[in-house]
């Protein structure tokens, strides 16, 4: 006996793959949806007998708090979102110089482990163990009130010749940096410019290279003479300005950075560099060693070898996990409150205080985290498609 | 990082009961209480067998963790007062669980029901007080103070105006840092402001010269002027930047915990004008004069209207003392601060109870 086509259909519906599949989805759609309008509800109807409103409008009254540090022109009168903004803006300056500097130290560190200099790979991994394996909180205090309080005095101390550190007159950090007059900003330009110029110059010598078998001669000197009138523009060009101790006991001049924020984007970009070593260190064991032994077979140095084979396929593990350092960074940047720098949680969790609205601050701090953070992985996402393996 | 994860389980999971009966205008007869004990607090402290209670933890003379791990201070002695007062009885040490809240964790602490009530030398407001703002019930004044500001004899700062260009330390989430906003802004002074969350770290960086100046309560700076490296090199401004009214604090929408909390420290401060002490409490129940019998429930149901015992300030005397010597143990003797406005109203000074009736 064959069965029909009728008796197929007739399968319970509980033995059904199908429809188990979707009862599981829903069941599990309709326990979240009830978990967060318990907790909603719950926080609403506690608000309501505490006799409490939720609305974001105290973001429009005068913040009337002073903040330490800011971009913009902020006064204590002005309203509570723009306290918010300069505690973004804080923020965003800390973990964008951070992003720059953590790299340039995680790549190092995580290169020099494989150094063949004793010294240089011992450095590298005590430097790793070392702040990989202690509290980030406790290294910023130990910036702060180590570090930056040790070196900064009653007096302006001159640090690496241009460089001065102070307690006094507002204290601050101060490091060389352009004026801003149009003939340095002119000059910027050029610099940019020249960049560019670089750039095109290169692929160009290496395609004539390649298709036409030529010696790309002409191309080297006009890239050494743009080499020597860039580091000459961006030597004197750029109108630098050095800070000088006053008689007062300040400093002038140069760019101020607050021993705060100092102390902050030290811990931060140390703390995250470790983690970013071992990172750099993992990509380059990933890469087989079959590709080091072809590389020393064709004769490349250990400098060419690392840089045009080794590292440019190790990036490919490298990329992915660098972005959740970087979003490590960015959420790790709140802890600047420990050490009185107003980043944006900072200036946030006043704000709660003072208003009464702790709902309304911490969701609008979880937005911004969350899109900072979601920028982050856009960001990484992409550069990871423009380096990871093209199949065809 | 902590009070935010607090904040957000406490307040998404708390739920409670709607309570509001306002009893901020009723008078001595009406206080009976009007909320069944089940919504109180009252009853939960009882049934749990200790009271939390909220401090600063750091500030000597308020309240200060001793190195056996004791606290001490005025703002501690508050906490076993009461504590006497609802678990009757004066040895109260076992039945008070402190925790140690800074600034800004202090208010969300409370709501989220993680401490019974605060006495943490929190600024009586309007805005902290008003059901829109921060949604607190104060508890009358146990210190009247007002901010002043320290610096370093070094600086050779004597006036507001000369902190021009200076860094001053604050704490945040705190009056003070809205008050030093207020003041400088009135007297045009740019100032470098430099803000911590925490006040072990406000008084660190100033003993480190991070800034030449550091602003709080008087008390508070005096209290905290003895526990830096060198005293002599730092100075109070004879500058009084405001009002500063320090007191305990309970919740909104609890009644009949609030009242509790209330008229236990009134009761110290009626203690001391009747002249009973800890040594007298005692003796003090002989005693012919009416009022005393009373306040001290050998007549009358004062205590069992406040959901108490009738005897809860004979308990809470004989734990404490009365203000005047909570006064002397905690601040008069070990900071040297001037009673002034903290006298009783017969001498001159600004603390006062409502008759016990």
């Amino acid at each position: 006996m064959t069965p029909t086509g009728d008796r197929e259909e007739r399968i319970p519906i509980w033995r059904d793959q199908r429809f188990w599949n979707i009862a599981f989805q829903v069941l599990a759609l309709a326990a979240v949806i009830l978990l967060l309008t318990t907790l909603f509800g719950n926080a609403l109807r506690t608000l309501q007998s505490q006799g409490r409103q939720f609305n974001f409008d105290f973001l429009g009254n005068p913040a009337s708090f002073n903040i330490g540090e800011s971009v913009i022109p902020y006064q204590t009168q002005d309203p509570y979102w723009k306290a918010f903004l300069v505690g973004l803006l804080n923020t965003l300056r800390l973990i964008v110089v951070g992003f720059v500097l953590t790299t340039i130290i995680g790549i190092f560190a995580g290169i020099a482990s494989f150094s063949n200099n004793w010294l240089v790979k011992k450095i590298s991994q005590v430097y790793v163990e070392l702040i990989r394996n202690t509290p980030l909180l406790l290294q910023l205090f130990a910036w702060y009130f180590g570090v930056i309080f040790g070196l900064a005095g009653d007096q302006p101390r001159r640090l690496l010749r241009a460089i001065f550190i102070t307690k006094r007159q507002g204290g601050g950090v101060f490091i060389p940096w352009f004026t801003g007059e149009p003939v340095s900003l002119t000059s910027f330009g050029l610099l940019i410019a020249a960049a560019i110029a670089a750039v095109v110059l290169w692929r160009w010598r290496i395609h004539v290279m390649e298709t036409q078998g030529a010696s790309g001669q002409p191309q080297a000197i006009a890239l050494a003479v743009l080499g020597i009138v860039s580091i000459f523009l961006f030597f004197f060009g750029l109108a630098w300005q050095f800070p000088q101790p006053t008689e007062a006991g300040g400093v002038t001049g140069g760019l101020r950075m607050s021993l705060e924020y100092a102390a902050i984007l030290a811990g931060l970009v140390f703390y995250t560099g470790a983690f970013i070593a071992e990172i750099v260190r993992a990509g380059i064991q990933a890469v087989s060693k079959g590709q080091w032994e072809a590389g020393r077979a064709l004769g490349l140095d250990a400098g060419k070898l690392m840089r045009l084979i080794v590292f440019p396929q190790a990036l490919r593990v490298i990329i992915p996990s660098l972005n959740s350092q970087y979003m490590n960074l960015a959420k790790n940047s709140s802890l600047a409150l420990a050490i009185g720098y107003p980043d944006i949680y900072s200036t946030a969790s006043t704000t709660f205080n003072q208003t009464g609205r702790p709902i309304e601050v911490f969701i609008l701090i979880a937005a911004t985290y969350l899109t900072i953070n979601l920028v982050i992985s856009l960001a990484m996402n992409s550069l990871n498609r423009a380096v990871e393996l093209k199949e065809r | 990082m902590l009070f935010a994860a607090t904040l957000s389980v406490a307040t998404l999971t708390a739920c409670t009961t709607p309570e509001t009966t306002d009893d901020a205008a009723a008078d001595g007869d009406e206080a009976a209480p009007t909320a069944t004990a089940e919504g109180s607090l009252l009853s939960a402290i009882r049934d749990r067998g200790t009271l939390v209670c909220g401090v600063e933890g750091s500030i000597p003379g308020f309240s200060f963790v001793e190195s056996d791990g004791s606290y001490s201070g005025l703002d501690v002695d508050v906490c076993r007062a009461v504590a006497a007062a609802v678990f009757e009885t004066s040895e109260v040490d076992d039945l008070i669980e402190y925790r140690n809240l800074d600034s800004t964790e202090r208010f969300t602490a409370l709501a989220g029901g993680e401490v019974d009530m605060l006495s943490r030398n929190t600024t009586w407001t309007s805005s902290r007080d008003a059901a829109g703002g921060n949604g607190m019930e104060f508890a009358p004044t146990t210190f009247y103070d007002g901010q002043g500001m320290m610096v370093t004899t070094a600086s050779g700062i004597q006036t507001l105006e000369d902190l021009e260009g200076r860094s001053v330390c604050v704490e945040t989430g705190t009056t003070t840092e809205l008050n030093l906003a207020d003041r400088m802004r009135e007297l045009g002074v740019n100032y470098n402001e430099v803000k911590f969350q925490d006040s072990d770290a406000t008084y660190a960086a100033y003993a480190e010269g991070r800034c030449e100046a550091v602003t709080s309560d008087r008390s508070q700076l005096a209290a905290r002027r003895t526990t830096l490296p060198s005293p002599d090199e730092h100075a109070l401004l004879d500058v009084t930047m405001s009002k500063e009214p320090l007191g305990p604090v309970t919740m909104n929408n609890d009644s009949e915990w609030f009242d509790v909390v209330k008229w236990v420290t009134y009761g110290l401060v009626q203690a001391e004008e009747f002249g009973i002490t800890q040594d007298s409490v005692q003796e003090a129940l002989q005693s012919e004069n009416p009022e005393i019998r009373r306040f001290l429930g050998v007549e009358g149901d004062l205590g069992s209207q406040l959901g108490l015992s009738n005897e809860f300030m004979v308990y809470a005397v004989e734990a404490v003392g009365n203000y005047g010597e909570v006064y002397e143990r905690n601040i008069g003797g070990q900071l040297g601060i001037d009673r002034g406005l903290n006298m009783l109203w017969t001498d001159g000074g600004l603390m006062y109870s409502p008759p016990f009736r």
